[in-house]
């Protein structure tokens, strides 16, 4: 009892939380990493424009009222005889390619959110109670995943679609096109979720801080909230943040193949598809600048979370 | 010393640079190796004894380099040497051994063709006379069989015999020095005792000099002749074992060698005397407790045909009383089933047959014992690290058992307990808004009695509470354990392989050997005149610092 | 041996029929078969007759029934779109599907573990970096966009490949193969490198990850011990244990080279199968995309069956634990 109290680690005031987030390992990681760096802020700058894009776009493409096809073909940064600027040139039917390409990926960013949080949400869900239940129930999911899994995403969301197609009616096809595609991709993708979460959820439930609250008595669905899901939600981000890039590229390649959405509201793959029949005849602007726009958002998103898993992940951090 | 030295290490520096700095994990030592010596080196986690090792047989991870010194073998300098010509010293003029057995051997290839493979790069013999001396190696490492046992599988071997092949393997080309790091800390006491038997026999018999690298001061003394203490990287003191441990003269060694616990009483008085009266009634009665693990599952249609489950007895009708206020300490080495007998007392695993049962309340009786035995009984566990969610900050941990068993009101009366906990573990109450990873091992472990002690528990269960951290941690963590115990009257049932740790805690002590209770006795009763032989081979194995003459 | 094969068998059986059920159920309750095979302006009278030819009014377990032995027999019905038997459709067009998929599949192989071994053992090297960086933008890149991209350098601006369709075909029974006429490979190149380029990229990281996990290990420490050569460790001891878990991936992904084919077939106007399901997705052409589904499954089920019998031939503890007990 006579021995002196060992102080804390550092007798430094408590750090508050931003001072805690200063001195981490992933500011540190992020600041070391040009690749980081470059594309959290070509996405950022990619993902505002479009957000604001009915606020920042030169044009409104798809109001039939302000088209001119006095300003269809009209080449990059030259003005029309109708008199129009048009710094990515316009399309066949005179409609604005910068304005078509923010209100494009303004299309498909909404999808992709929307497709990854239900992946997310659901595969999270579900791996927690596979990995944390064992078992039958575990066997039944996990098994579903495992044969999803071997099937590329694209084939499972090209059926999916499908199948909603012969159950909708067709007058409500057009309205429904768009959820129909996010539900696709969303049940094409949440295998991944389900397998990594159940994964680390098999890892957290053998750690010894389980088994000292189980021993005190915290019920079960308490110890899955509150120990073993934080502890799996860095994987999570990782998978949701390339999952975001894949089910950018799986709308627009749906798109691209004519079964995504209605061309009266192109999302990228859209105006790609219907920009490629020009490719020969030398308008290469209708079909470049969307394909750029898509790469761009899809590398700087898969980029950046490359580099979120390396980051997160200790064993590969030398 | 007139005779050229075998090895000798001048000055050497070994640097990692991490985060912009540079990190010294040896920092300008110097020692010699005398042909066919047996040299140890001793130091705890951190101490750069493995670092040592690594920059002399040339392995050291990128981006670690040697940045300063000199490493001369037999009389000329191989620190300098390009890498191509390294790679020649490897196996034929300096061998290694390395510490887990398991994952040091290709799983995928016989041992016979990592050994022939081996063999041959280094001797001009044809594949059958190559193959005639693994045998013979194989042999001398004590294989019986050798011969049929060439073309099997390294998982087909137990681990003990598993780290002779990788002895075998490191003599195999007749290197004039064996760097062995930490050759037996993965194994149980009694085939450590073989394998350093081995170790020392081969090396002897093949004319080579060990540098034996090792946490456990035990081993170095049953093994080496000469010993080099380290310390953060640099040499606290060498001399030779017998001086080391009797008369150490540094104050870090003096600390060292005391901090070490040993299986005999050597300071004369007996560990203090329970706070209860010795045959007060038993707080905690196992009876007649078995536990079965079924190991193939066999489905419907199997069972249908008549395929027997495989099922593995891992606690075996095992019964013994704790009395109130004393430590039980349970012994036993790997796979003895003393952890699945902890974990059937916590109420983590229900038992197969048996009853638990705490001041006469069964409890796996349903609710009514579960209630009865959460407010009472609490766990430590042995690994610091996966004991504490890297996620929640300390006060939040310790307070868990207070929030799920609605101890406390509200959440300054949590926080003025939680704080008055951490005093009491002698750690400052600051620590409650930090996070695990900002602690030592030692202040985890405190962490976690904190917990444990958070839901005023009668009984504790502490399953190798000390085995993850170093020797002169473990004593203070073994101190406060003993502190808290007298001051709350607590009862432990304390489970540990380190047969020294539970003489100096324990006031009975249960020996377990395959599921089975074999021997249960007072401390010292069971230390000094052991019944079972299992015991007693037990404790002839164990390699101790008091068998020093 | 045989009871390991024996298991691995009944549970692609197991998969097989929850294929085909899944299969059977797009058939069956998808868009209405009957209004689809007659048309809009049928009497009540032939749409009794044909629900009962059809066998609609049996019980579901006896249509599943006998949509099983249907597919067995390779009867798929008839499809909406085109009025001909699907598996005449689909082994029409199977060979060139086939002769696009093994064509990508062997570059992708072939060239994802020789750089991915490379870029592992060669790890700071400039040539590393520019590899994974040219890899990872690989990734990302959506294949429809690497074939645009490929027909817009080689078929518009060079003119040197053809930018769609086999070429010339030659008729060996009733397998059309494009491997024997100048057009006919010529067309094949520039398909087979974008099928292959993202499984080509997923494999060489696969194999470098997977290395890199190797040549940590303990025993390739122990072997740089014992002093084997550089050269052995890599290729002897660390190539082996690195090809182990990657056999089953690699399996894996070139099965979904088939599926993949969707896409590169869409952009090149490939007359095979992929592309028959594309317009059978957008026509809503049931019995193709049931039929397509199964013939997929199956491709896969075949594949993972290899595979399994490959790992387990080289493990050997794999090889214990199934001769002894189970």
């Amino acid at each position: 009892m006579t021995d002196a109290v060992e102080p804390a680690p550092q007798s430094a005031p408590q750090p508050t939380r931003f001072q805690r987030f200063a001195r981490s390992d992933l500011l540190w990681s992020y600041l070391r990493s040009p690749v980081a760096i470059v594309s959290s802020i070509v996405a950022t700058v990619l993902i505002l424009a479009a957000i604001l894009a009915p606020w920042l776009a030169p044009y409104t493409p798809f109001d039939p009222a302000t088209l001119n096809l006095m300003d269809g073909f009209t080449p990059p940064d030259s003005t029309s005889f109708a008199g129009h600027y048009f710094l990515l040139g316009a399309d066949n039917q005179g409609r604005d390619m910068l304005s078509t390409i923010m209100y494009g990926s303004r299309l498909s960013l909404f999808v992709g959110f929307s497709a990854t949080v239900l992946a997310a949400g659901l595969g999270v869900g579900l791996g927690l109670i596979a990995g944390y239940l064992g078992g039958f129930v575990d066997a039944a999911i996990m098994r579903i995943a495992d044969i999803q899994l071997s099937f590329p995403a694209i084939l499972i969301a090209l059926l999916i679609f499908g199948i909603a197609r012969g159950l909708i009616p067709p007058a409500q096809q057009q309205n429904a096109a768009v959820w129909v595609l996010i539900i696709a991709i969303g049940l094409a993708n949440w295998a991944q979720f389900a397998r990594t979460v159940r994964g680390a959820t098999l890892v957290e439930r053998r750690r010894e801080y389980v088994a000292a609250a189980r021993i005190m008595g915290v019920r079960p669905i308490s110890i899955l909230f509150r120990h073993v899901l934080p502890n799996v939600l860095g994987p999570v981000l990782v998978i949701a943040t390339i999952g975001l890039a894949l089910a950018i590229i799986e709308e627009a390649t749906l798109s691209y193949l004519g079964v995504g959405v209605p061309p009266t509201q192109p999302s990228l793959g859209t105006l790609i598809r219907t920009g490629q029949q020009f490719m020969f005849s030398g308008e290469w602007w209708i079909v470049l600048f969307p394909a750029v726009a898509l790469v761009l958002l899809a590398l700087s998103v898969n980029l950046l979370g490359d580099w979120l898993r390396d980051a997160l992940n200790p064993k590969l951090r030398r | 010393m007139t005779e050229t030295p075998l090895l000798s290490v001048r000055d050497l520096v070994v640097e990692f640079p991490r985060r912009g700095e540079t990190f010294r994990a040896v920092d300008g030592i110097s020692f010699d190796i005398a042909p066919g010596e047996i040299l140890g080196v001793v130091g705890e986690s951190g101490a750069g004894k493995s670092m040592t090792g690594a920059a002399i047989i040339g392995l050291i991870e990128p981006p670690g380099r040697i940045t300063r010194g000199e490493i001369h073998l037999a009389g000329s300098r191989i620190d300098n040497l390009p890498e191509a010509k390294r790679e020649r010293l490897r196996g034929k003029r300096i061998g290694m051994v390395f510490q887990d057995p398991l994952t040091s051997l290709n799983p995928l290839f016989t041992i016979g063709r990592q050994l022939t493979e081996t063999i041959r790069r280094h001797l001009p013999l044809t594949p059958a006379e190559a193959r005639q001396r693994a045998v013979d190696l194989l042999t001398e490492a004590g294989i019986p069989r050798a011969g049929e046992r060439l073309d099997s599988y390294p998982h087909q071997f137990s681990g003990g015999m598993r780290q002779r092949v990788v002895i075998a393997l490191a003599i195999a080309g007749e290197p004039e020095l064996v760097i062995a790091d930490e050759p037996t800390s993965a194994l149980d006491v009694s085939v450590q005792a073989q394998i350093i038997a081995v170790l020392k026999r081969l090396c002897t018999s093949h004319g080579a000099a060990v540098l034996l690298i090792s946490h456990d001061m035990g081993v170095i003394a049953e093994t080496a002749a000469r010993v080099v203490v380290m310390h953060h990287g640099r040499i606290v003191e060498t001399g030779s074992v017998g001086d080391i441990i009797k008369r150490p003269r540094e104050p870090y060694t003096v600390r060292l060698i005391e901090a070490i616990p040993s299986i005999r009483r050597l300071h004369g008085a007996p560990a203090t005397a329970p706070a209860g009266v010795p045959d007060a009634a038993p707080l905690v009665e196992v009876r007649g407790l078995s536990r079965d693990f079924v190991l193939t599952r066999r489905g419907p249609l199997q069972r249908l045909l008549g395929r027997k489950e495989e099922v593995l007895h891992a606690v075996k009708d095992v019964s013994f009383t704790v009395a109130r206020g004393t430590t039980f300490g349970l012994v036993g080495e790997s796979g003895s089933g003393k952890s699945t007998c902890a974990w059937t007392m916590v109420g983590l695993l229900r038992p197969t047959a048996g009853t638990v049962l705490l001041s006469g309340h069964d409890i796996w009786d349903g609710r009514e014992g579960e209630r009865y035995r959460r407010r009472r009984v609490q766990m430590i566990f042995q690994d610091p690290y996966a004991s504490l969610n890297p996620r929640w900050r300390v006060g939040d941990i310790i307070a868990e058992p207070m929030r799920a068993l609605k101890l406390a009101e509200g959440r300054s009366e949590t926080e003025d307990r939680v704080a008055e906990l951490l005093r009491r573990v002698r750690l400052d109450p600051a620590a409650l808004r930090r996070f695990p990873h900002e602690f030592s091992g030692g202040q985890r472990q405190r962490i976690a009695i904190a917990r444990a002690l958070s839901s005023r528990p009668e009984f504790i269960v502490c399953d190798e509470p000390t085995s993850a951290l170093d020797v002169s941690v473990q004593a203070q963590v073994l101190d406060l354990m003993q502190e808290l115990q007298r001051e709350f009257g607590l009862t432990y049932l304390l489970i540990s392989h380190n047969l020294a740790v539970v003489r100096q805690m324990a006031d009975h002590v249960g020996v377990m050997h395959r599921g089975a209770l074999v021997e249960e006795r007072p401390v010292d009763a069971l230390f000094d005149d052991p019944k079972h032989e299992y015991t007693q081979m037990l404790l002839a194995a164990v390699p101790d610092i008091s068998r020093v003459a | 041996m045989v009871a390991f094969i024996a298991r691995r068998l009944g549970q692609s059986v197991l998969v097989m029929l929850a294929v085909a059920l899944i299969a059977f159920l797009i058939f069956r309750f998808v868009g209405d078969p009957v209004a689809s095979m007659l048309g809009q302006d049928a009497n009540q009278g032939d749409i009794a007759e044909l629900r009962d030819r059809l066998g609609l009014n049996d019980p579901f377990y006896l249509q599943f029934y006998h949509f099983v032995l249907d597919a067995l027999r390779g009867d798929f019905g008839i499809s909406y779109r085109l009025q001909q038997p699907v598996s005449d459709l689909i082994l029409s067009r199977l060979p060139a599907t086939i002769e696009l998929a093994v064509t990508s599949a062997v570059i992708a192989l072939v060239f994802g573990i020789v750089l991915g071994i490379y870029t592992a053992l060669r790890r700071r090297s400039v040539e590393t970096a520019f590899i994974m960086t040219v890899s990872l933008i690989g990734v990302s890149l959506p294949t429809f966009l690497i074939g645009i991209g490929l027909i817009y350098l080689f078929a518009v601006e060079l003119q040197v490949l053809p930018s769609f369709g086999r070429g010339q075909v030659v008729d060996l029974g009733w397998w059309r193969t494009g491997f024997l006429t100048e057009s006919g490979l010529k067309s094949l190149i520039l398909p087979a490198i974008t099928l292959s380029l993202f499984q080509l990229t997923l494999i060489m990281r696969l194999v470098r990850a997977e290395m890199l996990e190797v040549l940590r290990t303990d025993y390739i420490r122990f072997a740089r011990a014992r002093g084997l050569a550089r050269r052995v460790i890599h290729f002897r001891h660390a190539l082996r244990n690195t090809l182990v878990p990657v056999i089953t991936i690699a399996g894996l992904q070139l099965g979904s080279v088939i599926a993949f084919a969707i896409i590169t077939e869409t952009v090149f106007q490939w007359p095979g199968v992929g592309s028959l399901f594309v317009n059978s997705v957008q026509a809503v052409d049931v019995p193709v995309m049931a039929a397509y589904l199964v013939f997929v499954a199956l491709v896969f089920v075949v594949i993972n069956l290899i595979v399994d019998i490959l790992y387990w031939v080289v493990n050997p503890r794999l090889r214990d634990s199934a001769s002894g007990g189970r």
